[in-house]
């Protein structure tokens, strides 16, 4: 049974287009507070072109064009007096492939909180960081070596780290595993249910398991194909995790959790 | 059983069969022979240079490489061509590197991906591909006036300044498109992870995207330097001095940056427009110095980058 926290997200009627492809069509949901959030579909079906509305990663595509509401503890995001800056400091995000800065382990924490003007000392920081994100005892006596000379699943959890360090209420995971072999996925999960504690996370996943395995609530979203082949992604279902995969209320969802469709 | 063993028997036999490899021969010694071409006429030019450029080594060595600018060949030599070159490259270094790296990051990062900012980057590499006596043409309306305008009527303009100015702006679109290259091979994914924890615009580019494309904005920029450096046909329009130069001693930096002036390329047209001696060994010998001067500088120039460049 899931127990609502209070509300992080809220949004309503969202659309986004690039130029004028219509990406995704009229979605509307709310993420809680201190829950894990998980995003499930096909390729295409506009899951992580939502994600990047939370903290306004689309702003980087110029032809992008957000329409609706996207309120973050009711502030509308995309309302113009909106920092995205300050957005990307709340909102932390880890993308699908590890990508750490071709920089050291330490400035690789360290660089977050030094540019928002973190006050204290960024040593104690860097450690209570990599130790949230798993990875201290792993690192601690390479903080000065190159970030590229750890494994793929040692990089994913400093991109974690690094993605905490400006203490962010959220945490966006971009298919965070699929570049990952299933140990190093697992670490990954066992990590999503600590941090549980502390941030909301919203992640987008191919892996309906994953989704099953770590999240509270699930939204299944697809894809429509127009005429003239145009796609557009919406969101079928959005309900608690357990029910989505046990009795989902719509044949599609069905179809999609039992392999007769994706 | 039969048809199953047959079958592996096909299987072996065509892995046995070597196909034949005489076009790959053919091509691999037409590429061979490509190769000794390029080497071999390096290999007489340099030869033919250095033959010629020995006696004068040999008689006067380092009176050479001290002598003045004269047609004389018993005291011929090459020193005001060395300082003449380095200040021009030095004048490049400040002038140029700044304000084309500048450009480029404002066209790589900022700019937004219009027709207009197409054009202006189309327009930047047709510069790259102008003739260097345009440019000449440029210096000559532009530098040299505004140089006299600075000086007043005491000279004419024609000083290393207006020289440096000139060549600042004959590498400027080259200074542009490598330092651009550089900066586009920069992963996009970097950019996003740094803005994704917070740091503006800004903050990316001047702590995550210049250290990564720092080492090809330096081989690019080291590259123009010798374009600077063995450029000739544009400082001759512009009024360097062919015929007999010498600095009087003891005069201030100003006046020897607004005076008379001579580079190494401009010297060496010099000397071997003269029959005898200076043609068949003072240019030689003005020659190698060129080379060893324009090596020196290029191997700082890679040395001062391999220090910067912290790999990762």
């Amino acid at each position: 049974m899931v127990t609502d926290q209070g509300t992080v997200f809220s949004v309503r009627n969202l659309n986004v287009y690039y130029r004028d492809f219509h990406a995704v069509s009229d979605v509307s949901f709310d993420v809680a507070k201190s829950e894990i959030t998980a995003f499930i579909g096909p390729s295409g079906c506009g899951k992580t072109t939502v994600l990047r509305c939370f903290n306004r990663m689309n702003d980087l595509i110029s032809t992008a064009r957000v329409e609706g509401e996207v309120r973050f503890h009711g502030v509308d995001l995309y309302s113009p007096e909106v920092d995205p800056v300050e957005v990307r400091r709340r909102v932390g995000m880890v993308f699908q492939k590890p990508n750490p800065f071709p920089k050291s382990v330490y400035e690789n924490v360290a660089f977050g909180p030094k540019v928002a003007g973190h006050q204290g000392k960024l040593e104690d920081l860097v450690e209570e960081m990599l130790t949230k994100a798993a990875l201290w005892d792993e690192v601690k006596d390479k903080l000065d070596q190159s970030a590229y000379a750890l494994s793929g699943g040692q990089q994913q959890r400093l991109c974690i780290a690094r993605a905490i360090a400006t203490s962010p209420d959220v945490l966006l995971m971009d298919e965070p595993c699929a570049s990952l072999d299933p140990i190093a996925t697992l670490r990954i999960e066992e990590l999503m249910f600590n941090l549980k504690q502390d941030y909301t996370i919203i992640i987008v996943t191919h892996n309906m398991q994953q989704a099953a395995r770590v999240s509270d609530r699930t939204g299944f979203f697809t894809v429509d194909v127009q005429e003239a082949g145009k796609r557009t992604g919406r969101l079928v279902e959005f309900d608690e995790t357990g029910r989505i995969f046990t009795n989902p209320s719509r044949p599609e969802t069905e179809d999609y959790i039992t392999g007769r469709f994706g | 059983m039969n048809a199953g063993s047959s079958a592996a028997e096909a299987v072996a036999n065509s892995l046995r069969r070597r196909r034949s490899g005489v076009g790959g021969l053919i091509f691999e010694v037409g590429l061979v022979v490509s190769l000794l071409a390029a080497l071999g006429i390096l290999a007489t030019l340099l030869a033919e240079v250095i033959q010629g450029a020995v006696p004068v080594f040999q008689d006067r060595g380092w009176g050479f490489i001290r002598g003045p600018l004269t047609l004389s060949s018993d005291t011929a030599g090459v020193w005001l061509g060395i300082v003449g070159s380095l200040t021009i490259a030095a004048l490049v270094a400040l002038l140029a590197f700044p304000i084309g790296i500048g450009a480029a990051i404002y066209l790589e990062e900022y700019a937004a991906d219009t027709r207009f900012t197409r054009f202006v980057t189309t327009n930047i590499r047709n510069l790259a591909g102008v003739p260097s006596i345009v440019y000449g043409l440029l210096g000559l309306a532009v530098f040299v006036r505004l140089v006299d305008g600075i000086d007043g009527a005491q000279r004419n303009g024609r000083s290393v300044v207006a020289a440096g100015l000139t060549m600042a702006v004959l590498v400027l679109p080259i200074v542009i498109i490598t330092a651009s290259e550089a900066i586009r091979a920069v992963p996009g994914t970097i950019r996003e992870a740094g803005l994704a924890v917070g740091a503006t615009r800004w903050e990316v580019i001047r702590h995550h995207v210049l250290p990564a494309a720092a080492p090809g904005v330096l081989t690019g920029t080291i590259l123009t330097l010798s374009r600077a450096f063995g450029e000739s046909a544009p400082l001759l329009l512009i009024g360097v001095t062919t015929g007999l130069l010498t600095i009087p001693k003891g005069i201030g930096i100003l006046d020897r940056l607004l005076g008379g002036y001579t580079a190494l390329p401009v010297q060496v047209f010099t000397y071997a427009r003269q029959p005898g001696d200076l043609q068949d060994h003072v240019a030689p010998a003005a020659i190698v110095v060129l080379l060893v001067v324009l090596l020196g500088v290029n191997a700082i120039a890679i040395v001062l980058r391999n220090r910067w460049e912290q790999r990762w």
